[in-house]
């Protein structure tokens, strides 16, 4: 997209974060256990620990009880009877944030709740994982043409697994689910980039035509989200 | 005026005589395909809609559109009556293009509140008199009004996070020396159904103000629907309005809405076959509502919520025989349905005759383990209270209005399908309190069993010749030119309503989503100020909001 008929369009190499750097660095450190940065190298056994750690990761995974959209309704279905998720060690929803290892994406997210979720997801320890479900969490779903539709969660926090369908049927989840426990098992994780939709401080944007319209309305230390639906694949 | 105006304000019906009615305040005349719409003058709102409530009976306001024209912006306000939901009358209030001022109607239908803040909102009409005229779907930052003719959806936006502050660092105390504290419950919350967010003020345990804050599910579907052809694209996207397995019961609206619109027809055995499915769909989504309402009093994830996530399971399967989905079923079709019942018919008849047969053990346990149970009763009885006018002015339908004691139901009162040939009963309940709003979603779920159970027995019969599931409607559908309508079907929460604008293409030029949830939930400070925290979340988990719906 040119960026001569759109003067508001800020140049997203510009807009850099720590997520963001840490992630496109391309070693992706969510697996690194304490004991190994004590030792520098990795002997032997610590090798091995981390083999035993991530085994333990993969077969106990604590969900973030986490609602959104539609998508939200079958993954109530995946937990209950019928489909119970517990069965594969992964079955037990978390209220907290600070409790869960593995966010289940389910719906659309919208520029409103997008720097909500980021900031849900900002609290949960490392390391942490997530599914996007549904069609919404890839591209916008059926909503992509909307004015206030975040196309795809991937522009706000890295994803590990998409579960594709709108919605998915639980069984697909569960898939979903058992294949991201099989790759924590095996210490593998996805290369991700993180798109341009992170917290900033307002003082900390760059000041273009937007951010002076709305200097007297938000205090320079508020946390704010850049929103772009044009500039956005 | 030379019209005799009747003694009783209920008997005011023909237009001539809401016209006589509102007196010299028209100065124009523009009918709807529903009802006659009267024009206004902007600064005489509050005094046209006044005299309709005191003098023709018009105490609904089901919703108030507002568009752009090239000249103009209009609001509507669509009104009717809770004792005849067949009356109907449209208040048309232009305004001018410069300086889109109207009077506010928040005065006399409190309801208007939240509707004329989304107007604002999204078209850009400002309200005077109103008492909060703030955002209420988009974040208060945000640039530009999205329905309005100028908006550009290219230019990037800014939103804070503000709101969540957190409350307890500088503990937020509304005043010095006042005892109280401000709480964020939500927008990610167990409790909240979705993502919700309210703002609290607590003194102690109490609850001294509370303030729902929309949007986080807003995805623009009035925008997604004008933008879709009236004939297949914009089908899919009513399940998503209400998406606890309402599926069929939303798309209803946009159906009824459209056919009525394009004159369309459709054969009685396809009306059969929707109220039907339609009446699956309403019990599909009690069961949700009963489920998560145990959840919410007393954290009963094991018990209850399994049982109605288990006979949901049923329905869905059934469901899912009709329809090829689980959840998002776009089964209807304007002129009928997408195709007939599955073969072996026998077989899905029986399927969904074990069902029917296996219901009232399930209610029974539901029974036993909900409502005789001490503790929800101790929970739910006389906490939230709704008394029956403050629920019409609030404009709540549904079960919360029906809980509340006021015999309304768009099935019965303005019928469609063939709800009209079947034996069935509205069920109303006089507590106005959590409890009752739990007894009539068991009761209804009872009533639609036997609805389904009449069509099952009229489908089984069916002459084989006759079973003609779609009319013949042409591939595309072009309304006439400027042609305007409102009407509404009742949803799982209550009265969905549609109004469509036509401009000659074959899309809507307006598409407006009457929500019955965005009205039902407006009414949930009334039900918690000065009662306890966990009863408001009890209210909230007994208005049965679906955010999808709330926020579209
Ligand atoms: S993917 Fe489909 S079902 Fe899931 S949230 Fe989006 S619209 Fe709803």
């Amino acid at each position: 997209m040119s960026s001569d008929n759109q003067p508001f369009v800020t140049d997203s190499s510009k807009v850099g974060t720590e997520t963001r750097e840490a992630r496109l660095a391309g070693q992706d450190n969510r697996f690194n256990s304490r004991l190994r940065e004590a030792f520098g190298s990795s002997p032997f056994i610590l090798t091995k620990f981390d083999k035993f750690m991530n085994w333990v990761r993969g077969s106990s995974m604590f969900m973030l009880q986490f609602g959104i959209a539609c998508c939200s309704i079958e993954m109530m279905h995946t937990y209950a009877v019928k489909h119970d998720l517990d069965r594969f060690g992964a079955g037990v929803p978390r209220a907290s944030p600070r409790q869960a290892d593995v966010i289940i994406i389910p719906g659309t997210i919208v520029s409103k709740f997008a720097p909500r979720m980021k900031r849900v997801y900002d609290q949960m320890p490392e390391p942490k994982f997530v599914i996007g479900m549904g069609s919404c969490t890839i591209s916008g779903g059926p909503f992509q043409e909307g004015y206030n539709v975040v196309k795809g969660a991937e522009e706000v926090i890295p994803v590990d697994i998409h579960v594709p369908g709108c919605p998915p049927r639980p069984e697909a989840l569960v898939y979903g689910v058992a294949k991201l426990q099989e790759r924590v098992a095996n210490g593998e994780s996805s290369p991700v980039t993180v798109k341009p939709y992170e917290l900033e401080e307002f003082g900390d944007l760059e000041r273009d035509e937007i951010v002076e319209q709305l200097a007297d309305d938000i205090d320079v230390d508020d946390l704010v989200m850049r929103y772009n639906w044009g500039d956005s694949p | 005026m030379s019209v005799e105006l009747p003694a009783d304000a209920d008997a005011v019906q023909t237009p001539e005589e809401i016209e006589a009615v509102l007196g010299d305040l028209v100065i124009g005349r523009d009918d709807h395909e529903n009802a006659p719409g009267f024009i206004i003058k902007p600064d005489t709102v509050v005094d046209a809609l006044d005299r309709l409530r005191e003098q023709a009976g018009f105490d609904h306001l089901s919703c108030v559109t507002a568009q752009e024209y090239a000249d103009r912006y209009e609001s509507i306000y669509h009104l009717t009556s809770y004792g005849d939901r067949t009356k109907e009358v449209s208040i048309i209030v232009p305004t001018d293009k410069e300086n889109p001022v109207s009077q506010s109607a928040n005065e006399v239908f409190r309801t208007a509140d939240w509707h004329e803040r989304e107007a604002y909102d999204l078209v850009g009409i400002e309200y005077d008199e109103h008492p909060d005229l703030r955002r209420i779907l988009l974040p208060e930052t945000w640039q530009g009004h999205p329905l309005g003719q100028s908006y550009d959806q290219d230019r990037p936006q800014v939103v804070p996070l503000r709101e969540h502050a957190n409350p307890l660092k500088e503990d937020q105390q509304a005043d010095e020396d006042d005892e109280t504290m401000f709480l964020n419950i939500g927008p990610h919350h167990p409790a909240t159904h979705g993502v919700l967010h309210i703002e609290t003020v607590l003194d102690g345990e109490q609850v001294v103000d509370l303030e729902p804050d929309i949007g986080y599910l807003h995805r623009c579907e009035e925008q997604v629907c004008q933008n879709s052809t009236y004939r297949y694209q914009i089908m899919p996207y009513p399940d998503r309005w209400d998406y606890i397995s309402a599926g069929l019961l939303n798309e209803w609206a946009y159906a009824r809405t459209a056919e009525q619109l394009a004159d369309i027809e459709v054969p009685e055995y396809a009306q059969v076959i929707r109220t039907m499915g339609a009446e699956l769909c309403r019990m599909a989504a009690h069961f949700l509502a009963l489920g998560t309402f145990a959840l919410d009093i007393y954290g009963d994830f094991t018990a209850l919520f399994m049982y109605s996530i288990r006979d949901r399971e049923k329905v869905q399967n059934i469901l899912e025989e009709l329809t090829g989905q689980r959840l998002m079923f776009n089964y209807f079709r304007l002129g009928g349905v997408v195709w007939d019942l599955p073969e072996p018919r026998e077989e899905f008849f029986e399927m969904t005759r074990d069902f029917l047969d296996e219901l009232p053990t399930a209610l029974e346990e539901y029974h036993d383990m909900m409502t005789s149970n001490e503790i929800l009763q101790m929970r739910t009885v006389d906490t939230g209270v709704l008394p029956a006018d403050v629920a019409k002015s609030y404009g709540a339908t549904g079960p919360v209005a029906r809980a509340s004691g006021i015999d309304y139901d768009v099935r019965r009162d303005d019928p469609y399908g063939y709800y009209e040939n079947l034996d069935w009963d509205v069920i109303t309940e006089d507590g106005c309190d959590n409890f009752s709003r739990l007894l009539v979603r068991m009761r209804e779920v009872e009533e639609s069993a036997k609805i389904v159970e009449q069509c099952i027995d009229l489908l089984e019969d069916w002459p084989e010749d006759e079973r003609n599931i779609q009319s013949n409607v042409p591939r595309t559908i072009k309304p006439d030119d400027d042609a305007e309508i409102y009407k509404a079907v009742e949803g799982a929460k209550g009265e969905l309503g549609i109004y469509m604008r036509a401009d000659g293409t074959e899309k809507p030029a307006r598409f407006k989503i009457r929500s019955p949830c965005f009205s039902n939930l407006q009414t949930l400070p009334e039900m918690s100020n000065g009662e306890y925290v966990p009863d408001a979340i009890a209210s909230l988990g007994s208005l049965d909001i679906v955010l999808g719906e709330v926020d579209r």
